[in-house]
């Protein structure tokens, strides 16, 4: 089998934030009634982590679950683990009306760290950044600049976010022109 | 600038994270209508200025339909509400009616 590479193959970005590609990410979409105790047990099983809630990010190490919306949720894994998790949460949930779909390949993941992380990201996204309204522990689907990305928060100071693969110079190009040194705003 | 409530996902969200999905509760008329019924179930659409009910699709965030009631006129927002509806539910109704009273918007007022 051929080796996985990330999109742009760990190309990273320094200055006043450090915008970097994390390389391959196993990344499981799975959409069905979040509600149900079999999707549940199947999913906190794959990343072992406790469910999240409404817009909520549980995420520990290289392992994580991620509200999506409120049919739908993201399992972060290794990237090695995830056709073999995949699988066996679609066994756990036969019979019931769900997907589950193996989406590593598909998504490019960036972290964003360092004191202007935040102002990096909210230069870009209409959504609300400060402080009181965007902390760890939650997820948020928007836009930057013309692609669509989610984003969380791995710390007090540090992001990780992704979007579709095809998108990734875009969006990493996007990143290191906010995270220019000189360009920053101060707002935070 | 419009900022909507997302009834699904609670985010507040931007209209550049929105996509515009028109006139909200258009009732089909599909085979065996009229050909006026039909023609006004493809083309007649409410032009107000003032009350106007709406779809909206959260595109850009956890991608659900919504509707929103809100005026034209201001960009004033009286509320968002599920997309699994047929009218407006009655606390959307009374809000509105709090801020414009007597309004009324195709047969719903």
């Amino acid at each position: 089998m051929s080796e996985a590479v990330s999109a742009l193959a760990g190309a990273r970005f320094e200055g006043a934030a450090v915008v970097a590609d994390t390389g391959p990410r196993g990344m499981i979409t799975v959409r069905g009634d979040l509600s149900d105790a079999k999707l549940v047990k199947a999913v906190t099983g794959a990343a072992g982590v406790a469910m999240p809630g409404q817009r909520e990010a549980r995420v520990e190490g290289a392992k994580g679950l991620l509200w999506m919306s409120p049919d739908e949720l993201m399992v972060l894994l290794p990237y090695e683990e995830a056709p073999a998790a995949a699988e066996k949460i679609a066994k756990a949930l036969a019979g019931s009306h769900h997907l589950v779909a193996n989406v590593s390949d598909a998504r490019a993941v960036f972290a964003v760290t360092g004191a202007a992380a935040r102002e990096v990201l909210a230069k870009l996204t209409p959504a609300d950044l400060h402080v009181s309204a965007f902390g760890p522990g939650q997820v948020r689907r928007s836009r930057f600049a013309q692609v669509a990305a989610a984003f969380w928060m791995t710390n007090e100071t540090d992001f990780e976010l992704f979007c579709f693969r095809s998108q990734a110079v875009y969006m990493f190009d996007l990143l290191s022109a906010a995270a220019r040194k000189g360009a920053g705003v101060g707002y935070f | 600038m419009l900022i909507l409530h997302c009834p699904y996902c609670g985010v507040d969200a931007d209209e550049t994270e929105l996509a515009a999905g028109g006139e909200a509760h258009l009732k089909r008329f599909g085979p065996g209508s009229s050909d006026e019924e039909f023609e006004g179930y493809l083309f007649g659409r409410e032009n107000p200025r003032g009350v106007h009910l709406e779809r909206w699709r959260h595109a850009h965030g956890c991608g659900k339909w919504f509707h929103a009631a809100r005026c034209t006129a201001t960009l004033e927002v009286f509320g968002t509400y599920s997309a699994q509806v047929t009218e407006p539910p009655a606390e959307i109704r009374e809000a509105i009616t709090a801020k414009r009273p007597g309004w009324s918007w195709r047969e719903f007022s």
